[in-house]
């Protein structure tokens, strides 16, 4: 009986407490949920830090190196072909074995000489291309480190300790804490990273040759997919009849955003390379398949920024006797191009972080050289970051996340670039 | 003159049939100060002279240098011996790359057949033979086509019109493109995919238990007979994708929910964006995260509780899959769940709910569609997502539910079979167009419903 007393506002005051127990709660998740995306980010990005940091130094090691000519059989030190031909490897060794006197037996001496990297010879060799009257004189050198050495160095700490030593033998441990000690060994800013193609060895492969594939590459895409696109954006939002046809380009607009990159590469597959016999592994085709998928992205965003141009300044335009051609290149394309370019840069981004695609069209080849056109074979930065990570050598891991730190730094710097052009040039009406 | 030159020249002709039409047309108007009996402005002249300069030209030379090669080609082949011409048709193709090496090398090596030297310098004389042709042709049209324009310049000629009429047909070419992106992609994986299904049957293909991909090519080769059911695929391509749900749609949807209904507009702008890097990021990165980090991770902490956990889980695939679709979630619920006017958020506070309450009951519904949409945009993604998979997933095709096992998916296999040297024409190349028309097909329906829930949703509050 006494329960019918009981009024509606004391059950809400007591079921008060639980209620706001529950808000509280579901606050916190939702603050849980974010703090989870930005800690999945901030771990993410540490992660690539700590991991590629180190490969933006490379160890060199120093050496007295006498350029015989007997031994390299130079006669004529202007004569290329036998500066081309001449052992300079041969000299390393030999200045390697008169630095260690006590190493006797093939084993330990092929042990001794893998200290240097075996491509440390061209270093040599372009020394005395640039200058021939270094012939018959010693000279010190600093010279390339083989790769298990170089993280030997870079992962050992003042003391000699936590050293990570890999392949290494002790033997080679012990040489190189006494070239340590001796002060032969330095690390310094690694250039070669930056100027040259792949490699086998990780102390010779650089980005050099990625860099440029993903700029021709890119150059293609942005030479194709800005006109294109916004000449697509422009018939769809000021030429369209509202129709069957303009509606079916808009579903296959709105659908092909969404088709994964990699059905792409297989257009570019079949279209690109099995009917037009295209060549594999250029940045032409691959620039092609990024146009095609970025396309979508560039009319999409171009649509949007030409519907924010006010009807009002089309109307005057009309109004003053302008046909509506004039009308869209006077007046239209210039207010909307902030937007339009904000669009497109992102897209851009896009396909320069892209690889699925890339792969389906061969430009996963090893490749050394650095392509100097669109029609040279080469690869992208991004599928340079797959290939990397696929070896095993903890050289090429920190080479692959410095590489990723590369292509982080350049796609941010083109999302700020579009963020600053939307700030600084897009007018609220 | 070779054809970058050409083109050169062509452009420049460009520009000075523009001002050669333009000048016309005020000489035919009788000079600046009459400028208006012209029927349009002098540079639509110059344009439409330009045009029409310009069209047959670039249309001569795109015809001219796609089919060159391949007529060179042919006259190359039917000079060849008899008995080099029954050749297959793959080592006809070795053989013009020989010539067509040697033809553009100076070096001569003494090895080589004398008729491939012959064919070479055939080779040298046709490709020069073709360019001045070329030459000559591009000169013929473009003076006769200029002077064509040129005649039909005229004081009552509708310039602007035909200019404008030019335009738009451009500009209808560049907005159809997509209709041909599609069609040609969906030609490209039917063919070849019906050349597979020729071999093999679809109902082994789309119910088959068993994938092993690896064929024996020749006859005496030891080798399996290659096994083509997708199903273990599917599943793992359906695994890591659950996996990538369970993650992404929660703290998408919440971090969405915080920010629209919570989150002080200075917290807003700060954490939107930074949520929105993780979208910015490349997928081959989070695949190397998920190979290199988070694998090891899981299997060591797995090794802590006496699980044994295999290196290229499916789950480490699948949570780094959910970590980058978590923006893509936030920010389409975001949109969806601004979109709900607030009348109905004032309704439900002046009824005493509240501010979870509101959300739970209110928002949420009246924006489900909107989110549904958005979840099955993100479910295509995490299908056909292929970096993270191709890094971190494994490539053998188990069929198991346990997210610690490896599993494989539809777009790891596409990549491993079509990455690398191939044979065109074995089913275990064409398999991979068959799992592309699957993946093509299923990313479409999810895709069409989506749109269309999305679009009926903003409809509802517009």
């Amino acid at each position: 009986m006494n329960r019918n007393n009981v009024s509606t506002i004391d059950l809400v005051n007591k079921s008060l407490q639980k209620r706001y127990r529950a808000e509280k709660r579901f606050r916190a998740y939702g603050i849980a949920a974010i703090l989870f995306g930005l800690a999945c980010l901030s771990v993410l990005f540490t992660d690539i830090i700590s991991k590629g940091h180190s490969a933006f130094l490379q160890t060199y090691v120093y050496m007295d190196v006498k350029f015989d000519a007997q031994q390299l059989q130079i006669i004529d030190p202007t004569d290329e072909n036998q500066l081309a031909m001449a052992d300079y490897q041969g000299l390393i060794k030999k200045s390697l074995r008169t630095q260690f006197s006590d190493v006797t037996g093939r084993r330990d001496k092929r042990d001794l000489y893998s200290i240097v990297s075996n491509g440390a010879g061209f270093t040599l060799r372009s020394m005395l291309e640039d200058d021939p009257s270094l012939l018959n004189q010693t000279v010190g050198v600093w010279l390339l480190v083989d790769d298990d050495i170089d993280t030997y160095v870079k992962s050992r700490n003042s003391d000699g300790s936590d050293a990570f030593t890999a392949r290494m033998k002790d033997k080679q441990i012990v040489w190189v804490e006494s070239l340590i000690s001796e002060g032969h060994i330095k690390k310094r800013f690694n250039t070669t990273f930056f100027t040259s193609g792949d490699s086998r060895e990780p102390e010779q492969a650089g980005i050099a040759g990625a860099i440029a594939g993903s700029l021709f590459t890119l150059l293609v895409t942005i030479a194709l997919s800005f006109p294109i696109g916004v000449a697509a954006a422009i018939y769809l939002e000021e030429y369209a009849p509202t129709n069957r046809f303009t509606d079916f380009i808009e579903v296959n607009i709105n659908n092909l955003a969404a088709v994964p990159s990699i059905i792409f590469g297989l257009l570019g597959l079949a279209i690109f390379i099995g009917f037009f016999e295209m060549h594999r592994s250029i940045p032409l085709v691959g620039g092609l398949v990024l146009t095609l998928m970025t396309l979508p992205t560039i009319i999409i965003s171009s649509r949007a920024a030409i519907k924010s141009v006010p009807p009002s300044i089309k109307d005057a335009a009309l109004g003053l006797g302008a046909s509506k051609m004039q009308v869209t290149i006077h007046h239209v394309l210039p207010l909307a191009m902030p937007g339009m370019l904000t669009g497109a840069i992102i897209g851009f981004a896009q396909a320069l972080g892209e690889t699925a695609p890339l792969l389906m069209i061969g430009m996963v080849a090893f490749i050394v050289d650095i392509p100097g056109g669109v029609t040279d074979p080469a690869t992208a930065l991004p599928v340079q970051i797959f290939l990397w990570s696929d070896s095993p050598e903890r050289a090429f891991v920190e080479r692959t996340s410095a590489a990723i730190m590369v292509l982080l730094a350049f796609l941010i710097t083109m999302n700020t670039l579009a963020i600053w052009l939307r700030k600084r040039l897009e007018r609220r009406w | 003159m070779d054809t970058s030159l050409l083109f050169l020249v062509a452009l420049l002709l460009f520009v000075a049939t523009f001002y050669m039409g333009k000048k016309r047309a005020l000489t035919l108007a009788g000079g600046q100060s009459n400028v208006r009996s012209l029927n349009s402005l002098p540079s639509y002249y110059g344009t439409i002279t330009a045009l029409w300069c310009a069209i047959p030209c670039i249309l001569l030379l795109a015809v001219w240098t796609i089919f060159d090669d391949y007529i060179i080609q042919q006259i190359i082949v039917q000079e060849f011996p008899i008995d080099i011409q029954q050749m297959s048709k793959s080592d006809i193709g070795l053989l013009l790359n020989t010539v067509s090496n040697l033809a553009t090398s100076s070096s001569a090596d003494p090895n080589v057949e004398a008729y491939i030297i012959v064919a070479a310098q055939r080779f040298n004389n046709l490709q020069w033979l073709s360019q001045m042709a070329l030459n000559l042709v591009f000169v013929c049209v473009a003076i006769l086509f200029v002077s064509y324009a040129r005649l039909r310049i005229n004081v009552k000629l509708h310039a602007r019109v035909e200019v404008e009429t030019v335009f738009k047909w451009f500009l209808l070419m560049c907005a159809s493109l997509a209709i041909f992106t599609t069609a040609g992609i969906i030609l490209s994986v039917l063919f070849e995919s019906i050349k597979f299904f020729q071999s093999v049957p679809i109902t082994e293909f789309l119910f088959g238990l068993d994938w092993s991909p690896q064929m024996a090519i020749r006859e005496d080769q030891v080798g399996g007979s290659g096994a083509f059911g997708a199903v273990p695929l599917f599943a793992g391509t359906m695994l890591i994708s659950l996996i990538a749900m369970t993650i992404a749609v929660p703290a998408g949807l919440m971090a969405a929910i915080y920010l629209s209904e919570y989150a002080s507009p200075k917290v807003r702008t700060v954490v939107k964006p930074m949520l929105e890097v993780l979208a910015g990021v490349p997928t081959v990165v989070y695949g190397f995260f998920a190979a290199l980090t988070v694998a090891p991770f899981i299997r060591e902490s797995g090794g802590l509780f006496g699980l044994s956990v295999s290196s290229e889980s499916a789950l480490a695939a699948g949570l780094v899959m959910g970590v980058m679709i978590i923006p893509f979630i936030s920010s389409l619920s975001d949109d969806v769940i601004n979109a709900v006017p607030q009348s109905l958020r004032d309704g439900s506070f002046g009824l005493g709910a509240t501010q979870s309450e509101t959300i739970k009951q209110v928002v949420i519904p009246a924006a489900l569609p909107g989110i549904v949409g958005g979840v099955l945009l993100a479910v295509s993604r995490a299908i056909g997502e292929t970096m993270i998979v191709v890094m971190a997933a494994g490539l053998a095709a188990n069929l198991t539910a346990n997210p610690l096992e490896s599993v494989t998916t539809i777009t790891v296999q596409i990549v491993t079979l079509l990455v690398g040297d191939q044979e065109f024409n074995s089913p275990k190349t064409l398999s991979a167009f068959a799992l592309g028309l699957m993946l093509f097909v299923v990313t479409l329906i999810f895709n069409y419903i989506a749109l269309i829930v999305v679009k009926k949703y903003r409809e509802q509050y517009e």
